[in-house]
Parts: C-alpha cells; structure tokens; sequence
C-alpha cells in the first residue's frame, strides 16, 4: 500500500471548507425479493434462492413487490419526503457477471420519494439538518467471490464463484443533498446522519439495518473547496463504509488527504476509493469521470408505481415515533444526562431497556442490567445486546426478585449468567443453583450468633459503639451462608443481638 | 378416417370436433401432420425441432380422457406449431439464435402452460429471423424458411417457420409473435390468417424478450374461426406479466362465428398508399374495400399524419429496448461459452461469445439501441421517437371516434425472393411499414388472405385493424370477409397454392 500524504485535520479545516454527500443503501426485510417470489434469507446456500426471474433467464419478468414500495414510501415519509404521484422504474445499464440481466432495475429521474431532511443530534446535543435529495427503489446484485487471489479481489483471481441469492433483493438508496456548513464537524455529522437514519429505519420496522451484515452500507462523497468559495470541489467516493465509526474515520481521512493533495498544488481525481477498516485509510478505486453512462430508460416491463393518496395519507398516520425525540422523551423520563443516552444508543440497548420496564422492572433497574453486566457480556463474547439469549421479561424478573428480597445483587448477577449460560429462565437458575436468599430467621439467627461467638473481639468492639466494625461481621454471615443471606437483615440481626442502635 | 392428405387439410374447429366425435383420435391426427413433416419439411423448413415423442404422448393423453368421459377442451387434440420463442420445459428455446443453441429452459412460457392446459399438441418449434428481428426468417442462424407457395420466396419474418407450417399443411395451428409485424406480414405471404392481439391480451412471459413494450404473441391460423379458438386458449391476465390487462379477454370466437360488417364504418388510412407498394397489392386491397362496402359498411378515408414517422420511430424505441434485452447473454450463466480456456477474462469471453452467437442484424440493432439510449443522445433520439408514439396513439384515438375499424394492405409486397433484401436492411424495414403504427399504439390487427396478386399470382394480405380490448371486431369483420372471397373464390385460397 502506497503511503498517503496527509495534513493535519486542524490545519485541512484551517483552509478548506468541506462538503459531502452521503449515499445509504440500505436491505429491506421483506420476506420475498423486489421482483420476484423467492426468499431473502441471508446465509443459505450459494443460488438456492433463485428463480428464472431473478437470475435474469430469457423470457422471465419482474413483478413489484407491494410490501417493498410501502416501505419505501415509509422510509420517504418518516424522511419527510414528498411521495410521487406517479413514477416508474428505470433500467440502469452496465455489464458485470454478478448482476444476471447487465442492467440494474433501478430509479432514475422519478425517485419515489423526494426533498425531505433528517434533523440529527450531535454528540452536545446541537441539532443538525441535513437535506434529503431522494430515496429511490432498486435490487441488489448477486456476489462475486475472487478465487486464488491475494487479496480477494479480481486482480490476480484465478477464478470467480457467483451467488445469486442476494440478487433482486430489495434496497433503498437514500440520497443527500450536498452537506454544507459542518466545518470541522462534517465527521461527526456524518456518523449522526448514519446512525440516525439506522434507528429511523428500524422504528420504522422496514429492516434490521445490521451495518456489520452489509443491510445497511454507506458511500461517502466528499470534496474540500478553500473557504469563502461558492463552487464545489472534485469529489471523492469512499464505498462500502460499513459501521459509524468507519463513517466517520473515513470522511476525517480524506478531508485529510484532500488537503494535503490540494495544498501541495495537485488536483483531486475523480474517483472511488477502498476504506481500510485496519488503519483508517482509504486507497484508489476506479477513476470515476462523468462521462460514465448507464443508458437508463424507463423499464418497459414494469408498469408505473401510482400510489394512491389515501394510502400514504393512511402509512403517515401509521408512522413510528421519530427516534430522536423518542430518545429526548425517554431522557426526560429516565432522568439521564444527555451523556447517558448517547452511551444507551450506542450500545444498542434503547429498546431493550424500554422494553424491560415495560415487563415491570423499574427504568433505573432496566439501566443498571442492561447496561452493566449484560453489556459486559456481549462485549467480551462480540455479540450486539440484542443477540444475547436473555429476553427484557427475564432482565425484569431479575429486577422484581432483587425488588422483593429473594435476590441480592450478587445473586442477580449469578442468576443472569446461569440465563445466558443456556440454564433456564430466572427462576429455574435460582432453583437449580440454589440461590433463593437465606430468610428462614432461624438458620440466620444461628448463623449469627455462631459469628458473634466466633469473632468475640469484633463483637466486643461494636458493643463499645463502633458500629462500622460491624461489617466484618456481615462478611462472616455471608461467607457461612454462601453469599444467600439478605445482607442487610444480617446486618440488623448483629446489631439487635448486641444490643447497639444502628 | 385415416387418409393423411385428408386430415391434414382439415381446420382445427373441424379436428376438435371430429376428436370429441371419436370419428378421429389425437393420436391419428398427430401422426399424420408428423407424417406431413417427414414428407416436405426437409424442402421447407419450418421446424427447428420436432417433438414426436411429446407431441404423440400428449395425443395419448387427450384420446385417453376422451375415452374416460372427460369433456374435451374446443381446441384438444389438435397439433401446433409453437414459435421457437416460447420457453419449453421439454424442448430446446433457440429464439433462431446460436447463442442459445442447445438451452433447454427450466420452465416453461405462461403460454406453453396454457396451450398444455388446452390440451393441443406441441408439434415442435417453428424457425424465425433471431431474436424475431426481420422479415424474412433469412436472419435465422439455422438457415432461411421457404414459402410454400414458391420455396424459392421468403415466408415472411419473423415468424416465418409458422406461417410456413401452416400454409404446408404441416400443422392446422401455430404461434406467432408480432413487433412490428411478424405475425401478420407472414401470415399476409403465406396466404394464412394471423391476429397481433392488444398488447397486454396475451402474457409475455417466457415469451424471450426483443422489445419490451411492443412484443405481443398471437394466435396464427389458416381460418379465421381458428385463430379465434386459439386466441382464446392463450389470453387472458397473467400475474407474472406486470404488463398484462387483467381484464375479461374480448369475445372473440364469438365474433368469429357471426362475421358481419352490416352498419359498420370502416376506415381507409390515406398514409398506407403510395411509392413503394405492389399494383396487385393495391388493386386486390381496394376490391377488399369494394367488397366490405357491398357487405354493408360504410368506408371513411382517413388522415393519420404521424403514421409517415411511424418506421423511424420503431426503429428507435425496438433497437432502444433489445440492446438492454439482450445484454443478458453473456455466457456466464446459459447458453453459448467461446473463448473460455482458463486463461481468458470474464470479459473477453463475453466479447468472443458474443462476436460468434449474435448474428449481423441482432448486432446492428444492439449497436443501434446503445447508441440511441446515450447520454447526449437519449433526447433527440429515443426521447423524439417516444414522443412520435404518442402522437401516433392519438391518431388512432382520432381515427376509431369515427370508425369501427381501419383496413389496408398488410405489407406493401408479396414474397419476395430470398436474397433479394438480404443486404440491403432499409428495404426489408419496409416490409412493415403498415404493420408498425399498431405495434407503436398498442392495439389489436388482423392479417387475412384477400387473393392473389395478378402480375405474380402470389398472396396478398388484407390487415383489420382495431382499438385495444376491442379484438373481437377484427374477428367479426375478419369472418365476413373470409365468407365472401370464399364464396367468390369457391374455396379458401391456399388451395391454389402448389401442392409439395
């Protein structure tokens, strides 16, 4: 890899302005594919999801799938997009093995949706607006896998495989107008954009958005002009950024590089460029000058996509509440700093926590589980919050035994670990592991008393007033009953039988 | 009944009916039209292949539910010849191109189900000019179809292998599909009857695509109650034909079984006359005019300005539509493979594939369209032609406010040599100069036989045209007219064509 020249970002944003477009692709979860009755299941073996149409065969056509323009219209509403009257899909012509007809069924100049904006929060909470210029329905590709290569792509490949199954699956691209304006924060409105349109896009219930499985990928587009000027720049276009971090190094690396190419007196070539998870950086691509031409025309074997007015009207109405002011509700009724939020969001844990309080646990309960000990968890076995095998109902039951006594903390913590060790729900885990609180008083009074006996000196000690040293005590309850002792009914215990106020 | 010249004469109407009578059995019927194609098909090759085997058990079947008391479909029993441009599941799909020799596809058209869910039986699959692009059957990489009327002269094109079947009596029915005319130009040479339906009537698919928005398959015939029958069994809504009308399918047979044009106005358009047009082509249409008259219409001449535009047009929006039609043949996933010896790149060997399986005339439209979809391009030239379609729609939404229907000549000549037009590209575009303006519109035609042409003595075909979803009056009018040269001609007129 070739070493790239960069310029300080604080010096680059002394003298250039940037300016970038974001283009999102993102996987729609419809169970069939965009123009034809075959699964979407991701994962299953190599083209056993495919059929005549959408493997392209002669003689085979596409039909729409319904669900597939409904979310589309969601996505464009909740985007606050006007929604075309009319409109009609267009053929975007190139050869590549991977795509079975050599032209992509796409949207060209009537996308189904149209100027909207996305208000995202910045990590201090300033509000920032970025313009929608379309969300337009398409298919994907099939996949190509490059054998006998170094690099696993085509140059130096012996041979390619092809799988089809991902081809025709329905995907969304999500246009930007051009972002002006963020200066030195471009970055981390990028990130926000990103990670705004993700929780748009799964409130809306219309995908998973999983950015590490490709449901959701990111193409940055970004150019520098020196302050004060009007014109735009030479862009670049950074592919396929596949998480918000990447976003945002991405766009940082080549408002970098962009500087120092611009800066030593070079000019910007038009191209795509590779992002390198490893270090940052990204490389050329393929020189990408205007005079690419796709020949689109409308699709002749589709008929134009007409929905009806009532219906948007009635999909409007039907519309999720948006993720960022949910989330300010939400603070509001957790009583969390803005802080917090952010570190909920980013571990994915907003849902799971609402949904916990909703079986009952206490919102400050949900918090402390989801966010600490499960939180650790996924963390250590690289699992999102959401994989782990612990449902929000189990995560209150823990809560509500904790809430009645019959668990301590400590407790808590085993139970869970037995629920994510595949044991059983709550309950089962504190019954097979035996770990039900001791509150027979009579077993505590005798444990009690064998401490008292035992540890005469620190007895003595409390009985004088020092009532701290009482602790010691506890300790020795604790450790005779194995940790199932309500410590603070041991702790009253101690102090009633020698006769102190606690 | 078993005397084969006998059978082979009869109509499909007749052969079902003599079927369900248990005069004949399918089976008899079959082999005698495969006995027809062992005896002259070698001379005029209409068939790219021949499914005895299938077309024999299928008859089994149909005798087999006759004998059961099954009621029997109005067309059971009775052979057809299929375009080779229909998937079939048991048959290769060569759509006359070496590029797909040899692919037999996974599933078959919704028009193959159709026909096998009427019981007819797939003879095998007709030759056609590649990819349905001419108007001869000369650009059929399997070799050129002789007319059975001269084998020396074209069939038409592109469905020639069918109109060629049905003039030789090798088969009562056929397929045929129509882009600019390549069912009814044929069927006007051959002296047999072919219907373009309105687009959307019958479904496209599996039928290989050339140009999208002008493809439409129809029934071929040698009478007009046949083409009805047939036409019947294949239309109606398909859900996986985005672009079909789910609407009832017109009346047709209906139509066909009470020809008249008692009270109806018929429309001669002044624009399908002139230069380049055969004077017994002109003096056999204008008796055709005489003759509807006598019958009881009312003739109103007609002015279509924009049909003059109407060949350039398609020669636009066709070659637009089959450059992106076409670039799925690219060897990676069936077909034909050149050039791969593992030292190649995908993309040569999809550059050789293409050099060796696409003919000079499917490579001269693709070269066509990609230039008129081009940036910079796209406006004056594909935009300009879409703009001429719709002007042309518009003439006909004028035209059928005053008339029911409009006639004209079908093609400008009779057959004409082959070789003759081979090379010169222009001159065989005009051959569907009449045809094209109902392709570009979308509505429904007819080609009949109206006689013969004095100077050659060869057929000249009389085109119906009407609105879209109103098929049934080409039938109506179609019949009536074929009553009356029979009834003047004292026979249908391919019993003068020269036995083989």
């Amino acid at each position: 890899m070739t070493v790239t020249d960069l310029v300080s970002y604080e010096d680059a944003l002394a003298s250039y302005d940037p300016v970038m477009g974001l283009e999102v692709h993102v996987e729609l979860g419809t169970k069939t594919k965009m123009f034809c009755g075959c699964s979407t299941e991701l994962k299953q073996d190599a083209n056993s999801q495919t059929c005549p149409v959408c493997l392209g065969l002669p003689g085979a056509l596409p039909v729409v799938n319904e669900i597939g323009v409904e979310s589309a219209i969601k996505i464009g509403l909740a985007l606050n997009c006007e929604i075309a009257e009319w409109c009609r899909f267009a053929r975007k012509n190139y050869f590549y093995p991977d795509m079975p007809k050599n032209f992509q069924t796409s949207q060209y100049d009537e996308p189904i949706a149209f100027n909207g904006y996305l208000d995202v929060q910045l990590e201090d909470g300033e509000i920032f607006r970025v313009q929608i210029e379309r969300a337009h329905m398409e298919e994907d590709t099939g996949k190509s896998t490059h054998v006998g290569g170094a690099t696993g792509r085509i140059h130096g490949a012996s041979h390619s495989l092809l799988d089809y199954n991902r081809a025709g699956i329905p995907l969304i691209e999500i246009v930007t107008k051009p972002i002006e304006g963020a200066g030195a924060r471009a970055p981390e409105v990028a990130k926000a954009y990103v990670a705004e349109l993700r929780e748009l896009i799964k409130a809306l219930g219309v995908s998973e958005a999983r950015m590490e499985m490709g449901q959701m990928r990111c193409d940055v587009n970004l150019s520098l002009r020196p302050h004060g000027r009007e014109e735009f720049g030479t862009r670049s276009e950074t592919k396929n950024v596949n998480s918000l971090r990447s976003v945002e190094r991405a766009a940082r690396f080549e408002i970098q590089r962009h500087a120092a190419v611009l800066s030593s007196g070079g000019t910007i070539v038009q191209e795509t460029r590779h992002f390198h998870e490893e270090d940052g950086s990204t490389t050329a691509g393929r020189i990408k000058d205007n005079a690419e031409d796709y020949r689109y025309f409308p699709e002749p074997d589709l008929v134009p996509v007409a929905p009806a007015r009532e219906w948007v009207e009635e999909l409007r109405k039907g519309l999720p509440e948006l993720p960022r002011l949910r989330r300010a509700r939400l603070k509001e009724e957790w009583g969390v700093t803005e802080h917090d939020m952010q570190s909920i969001l980013n571990a994915g844990a907003v849902d799971l926590i609402v949904a916990t309080t909703e079986e009952g646990a206490p919102s400050d309960q949900a918090r402390k589980w989801w966010m600490g000990e499960l939180a650790r968890n996924a963390n250590e076995t690289g699992r999102g919050l959401d994989e782990l095998p612990i449902t929000p109902a189990q995560v209150a039951r823990v809560a509500a035994l904790v809430a009645a006594g019959d668990l301590n903390d400590k407790l808590a913590r085993q139970v869970i670990e037995g629920v994510l060790a595949g044991e059983g729900d709550p309950d089962t885990v504190v019954e097979k592991r035996g770990l039900k609180v001791v509150s027979d008083e009579g077993a505590l009074s005798t444990a009690v008393d064998e401490a008292i006996a035992g540890n005469a000196a620190i007895a003595d000690k409390i009985r004088g007033g020092k009532v701290a040293a009482a602790g010691a005590l506890v300790g020795a309850v604790m450790k005779a009953t194995r940790g199932q002792a309500d410590a603070a009914r041991v702790r009253e215990l101690i102090l009633e039988k020698l006769g102190v106020e606690g | 009944m078993t005397d084969i010249s006998a059978i082979i004469k009869l109509t499909a109407a007749e052969i079902a009916g003599k079927i369900a009578s248990g005069e004949l059995t399918a089976v008899e019927v079959t082999e005698a039209h495969l006995a027809r194609i062992d005896a002259v098909d070698e001379k005029v090759h209409a068939f790219l292949h021949i499914d005895r085997e299938g077309a024999l058990a299928q008859a089994r079947a149909v005798d087999a539910k006759r004998e059961a008391g099954e009621k029997l479909g109005p067309l059971a029993g009775v052979p057809l010849a299929l375009k080779d441009i229909f998937t079939t599941k048991d048959m290769p799909t060569t759509v006359g191109s070496k590029i797909l020799e040899g692919w037999v596809p996974p599933y078959d058209a919704t028009l193959t189900q159709k026909l096998r869910a009427a019981d007819v039986v797939i003879l095998g699959k007709t030759n056609m000019d590649e990819f349905a692009m001419g108007s001869s059957t000369e650009n059929s990489a399997y070799g050129p179809t002789g007319n059975p009327w001269d084998l020396t002269r074209i069939p038409g094109g592109s469905g020639g292998g069918s109109s060629a079947a049905l003039a030789s009596y090798e088969a009562p029915l056929a397929i045929g599909t129509d882009t600019g005319g390549s069912i009814r130009q044929p069927a006007a040479v051959t002296g047999t009857v072919g219907v373009k339906p309105t687009y959307g009537g019958v479904s496209r698919y599996g039928m290989v695509a050339f140009s999208s928005s002008l493809d439409q398959g129809g029934p071929c015939a040698r009478t007009v109650l046949d083409a009805a029958l047939l036409h019947e069994a294949i239309a109606g809504h398909d859900p996986l034909d985005s672009t079909s009308i789910d609407a009832p399918v017109p009346p047709v047979v209906e139509a066909a079984r009470n020809g008249s044009v008692q009270g109806m106005r018929v429309g001669v358009v002044k624009q399908f006359r002139g230069e380049g047009y055969q004077a017994g082509v002109l003096q056999r249409f204008d008796e055709s005019v005489e003759l509807l008259k006598s019958l009881g219409a009312t003739v109103v001449e007609l002015d279509c300005p924009s049909f003059d535009l109407a060949l350039s047009a398609y020669y636009l929006i066709a070659p637009s539509e089959c450059s992106s039609n076409l670039a799925r043949f690219d060897a990676m996933r069936y077909g034909l493979r050149v050039g791969d010896d593992g030292t190649k790149s995908a993309e040569d060997v999809t550059a050789l594939t293409r050099e060796a399986g696409f003919g000079d005339e499917v490579k001269r439209r693709i070269i066509l369209g990609t230039y008129a979809l081009s940036s910079g391009y796209y406006d004056a030239y594909y935009g300009s032609a879409q703009k001429v379609r719709t002007l042309i729609t518009q003439d006909f939404a004028k035209a059928f406010e005053q008339v029911d229907v409009i006639v004209s000549p079908t093609t400008p000549t009779t057959a004409f040599p082959i070789g003759e037009r081979a090379d010169d590209p222009m001159a065989m575009y005009l051959a569907d100069l009449c045809t094209i303006p109902t392709n570009l519109a979308g509505n429904s035609a007819m080609s009949l036989p109206c006689g013969l042409a004095p100077e050659d003595g060869l057929p000249v075909g009389l085109q119906i045209i009407a609105p879209a979803m109103k098929d049934d009056r080409l039938y109506k009018v179609g019949a009536a007219v074929e009553a009356a040269f029979v009834e003047k001609w004292g026979h249908p007129l391919l019993e003068e064509a020269p036995s083989l």
